[in-house]
C-alpha cells in the first residue's frame, strides 16, 4: 500500500502524517447509544473529545484498493471531512482556531463493525490503507463554511448516505481549539470531523464514492486480501 | 552498541557512551548535562499496550472489566508526545493523579507484515526505556485509555541510548525499576508480559504494517504512584538505560 503524498501549492505545502480523527462527534450517534452512554462500562457520556490516531501505514490515496480482511465480507465506509492545520496551534480558543486551519480534505474512515466504543478500536480501524485521503487539497479560503458542507457516499453509483457537516457535538473551531488543549497541532496535521450517523457498508468488490460539496471526490474498490501477503515482507 | 540522539552546537547529531559522558559522531566528548537529548532514533509510530503486566492487571482488576485472557490493549502516540531524557514534564495544576509508567521500548528495523511469532524478534532493531505518564483525572470510558491522558505533549519520554538488540540477548529477562527523588516505587520483571515481544509483533503485524521506526511500548508492572511538581522521576532498565525526568509545574509554560 503506497501513499502518494497530497502535495499543494499552499502553506503548510505538504501534510506531516499526523491525523487525529474525532469520535461521536455527530449527536445523533450518541443518541442511537441510548441509555448505553449511562451504564457500565461508560458510567457517563464523553466529557472532552473522543479521538483516535491515525498513523501512517492507514494513510492511503484516491483510487488505492481497501483490503478487507479473510472472513469478513466488507466494511463500514465512514466519510469525514479533513481539516488540515497550517500554523502551529497551542491552546487555541475556539473564536480564533479558524486562524489555524489552512485546508480541508475528503477522509475516509473504514472499518471493521465495533462490538463496543470502550476501548481503542485499532484493530478494527487501524488497518492498514483503511484511512484513504483527497483527491485534493482546498484551501481554506475556498471553503466559506467547514460547518455546513453537505456530503454524499455512492456504493457502485447508488447513493446510500447523505448528510452535512452542520450540528456537530463541536464544531471544527471547538474541536480544534479543545484538542490544542493537550497537545500542539503543528502544520500538515490532520484532523477528522469525525463519521455521521448511518455509516453504510460496502462489500468486497464495490466501489466507495464519497464527495463532499467543493471538496471532490475519493473513490475507493474493496478488495479481497491478496493472497501473496501471508508472506513476511 | 548503544546511540544517541542529542542536540549540541546548533545541529542534531548521533552520539555513543563514553567514560565521561558521551562522544559525537564528529569525535567532541561532552559531559551528559551539557547536551540535549532527544528521543534516541527518529521515531515513526508509536503503538503502547495497557495491562501487559500480570500484576499491573491486578492492581487495576477492581476497575477495569477485563482479564490478561482479552485481546491486548493498544493505542497509539502522535510525535508531539515524545521528549528525551533529561527533560521535563509538564503536570497540570489542580489534578489529582499523574503517575508515571517504566516500559521496555521495542524498536522496529525491519518492516513486518504478517509476521509469525517464531520470526518475529529478526524485526526488531533494538530497545530504549519510556516513561508513559498519564493523568487519570482525565481518565474518560470512551476509547479508554483516551488522548487527554495518554497523549499529552511532553508526556512519553524515550531514551537515553538505543540499545541495539544483538547486545540484548534475553529482553524477557530484564529487571526494570522507577526511583521517584532516589526512593524505589516500582519493581518488575518483563518476564512478567502477559503478551511477549513475539506475540505482539505477531498480533500488530497481522493487521498493520510495522516500518523501521515504529516503536512497541510494552506496558508497565505494578506500582504506579502519584508524582508532584520538583520530582525527579528515574525510569531504568538493567542493560538499557536510566531515563531521567523531571516533574514541572504550569509557570514554564506560561499557564
Amino acid at each position: 500500500m503506497s501513499l502518494h503524498p497530497v502535495l499543494f501549492d499552499v502553506p503548510p505545502y505538504r501534510l506531516s502524517g499526523v491525523m487525529v480523527g474525532a469520535l461521536l462527534n455527530d449527536p445523533a450517534q450518541l443518541a442511537a447509544l441510548g441509555d448505553a452512554v449511562l451504564t457500565a462500562p461508560h458510567k457517563a457520556p464523553p466529557c472532552a473529545p473522543v479521538l483516535e490516531i491515525k498513523p501512517r501505514h492507514t494513510q492511503a490515496a484516491d483510487g488505492d484498493p481497501i483490503t478487507v480482511p479473510d472472513g469478513e465480507d466488507g466494511l463500514e465506509a465512514g466519510a469525514s471531512l479533513g481539516i488540515v492545520i497550517g500554523r502551529t496551534a497551542c491552546r487555541v480558543s475556539a473564536s480564533s482556531a479558524m486562524d489555524v486551519i489552512a485546508a480541508y480534505l475528503i477522509c475516509g474512515d473504514y472499518s471493521l463493525p465495533l462490538a463496543s466504543h470502550y476501548r481503542p478500536a485499532v484493530r478494527q480501524k487501524a488497518r492498514d490503507g483503511f484511512c484513504p485521503l483527497g483527491p485534493r487539497i482546498v484551501p481554506a479560503a475556498n471553503v466559506p463554511d467547514p460547518d455546513a458542507l453537505g456530503f454524499e457516499v455512492a456504493v457502485d453509483g447508488v447513493v446510500v448516505q447523505r448528510g452535512s457537516t452542520a450540528g456537530r457535538v463541536r464544531s471544527v473551531a471547538q474541536l480544534t481549539a479543545d484538542i490544542s488543549e493537550f497537545m500542539t497541532l503543528r502544520p500538515g496535521d490532520v484532523l477528522l470531523l469525525g463519521r455521521t450517523h448511518g455509516v453504510p457498508t460496502a462489500r468486497v468488490g464495490q466501489t466507495v464514492a464519497i464527495s463532499f460539496s467543493g471538496l471532490g471526490r475519493l473513490v475507493n474498490r474493496l478488495q479481497r486480501e491478496p493472497a501473496a501477503l501471508t508472506e513476511q515482507a | 552498541m548503544r546511540s544517541a540522539r542529542v542536540a549540541y552546537g546548533g545541529a542534531i547529531h548521533s552520539a555513543i557512551p563514553h567514560a565521561q559522558g558521551l562522544q559525537l559522531a564528529d569525535g567532541r566528548v561532552l559531559a551528559e548535562q551539557a547536551v540535549v537529548w532527544l528521543p534516541p532514533f527518529e521515531v515513526g509510530t508509536v503503538i503502547a499496550l495497557g495491562l501487559n503486566y500480570a500484576d499491573h492487571v491486578k492492581e487495576l482488576a477492581r476497575e477495569l472489566t477485563v482479564s490478561a485472557k482479552d485481546e491486548p490493549l493498544v493505542f497509539f502516540k502522535t510525535p508531539g508526545a515524545l521528549i528525551g531524557h533529561r527533560g521535563a514534564t509538564r503536570r497540570p495544576a489542580g489534578v489529582q493523579f499523574m503517575h508515571y509508567e517504566c516500559e521496555l521500548a521495542v524498536v522496529i528495523g525491519r518492516t513486518a507484515k504478517r509476521v509469525k511469532a517464531v520470526d518475529a524478534m529478526q524485526h526488531v532493531a533494538g530497545y530504549t526505556v519510556c516513561n508513559d505518564y498519564a493523568i487519570r483525572d482525565y481518565l474518560e470510558n470512551w476509547y479508554r485509555p483516551n488522548l487527554r491522558v495518554k497523549n499529552r505533549d511532553g508526556c512519553t519520554v524515550l531514551g537515553p541510548w538505543l540499545v541495539d538488540a544483538a547486545d540484548v540477548p534475553d529482553p524477557h529477562a530484564l529487571a526494570l525499576r522507577t526511583l521517584v527523588n532516589d526512593k524505589v516505587t516500582q519493581q518488575g520483571r518483563t518476564s512478567d508480559m502477559v503478551n511477549g515481544i513475539p506475540a505482539l509483533i505477531e498480533y500488530l503485524s497481522h493487521f498493520m504494517t510495522l516500518r523501521g521506526g515504529d516503536v512497541i511500548l510494552t506496558g508497565t508492572p505494578d506500582g504506579v504512584v502519584n508524582v508532584e511538581v520538583g520530582d525527579e522521576v528515574v525510569t531504568e532498565i538493567d542493560g538499557i538505560g536510566r531515563l531521567v525526568n523531571t516533574i514541572v509545574g504550569d509557570d514554564p509554560f506560561g499557564r
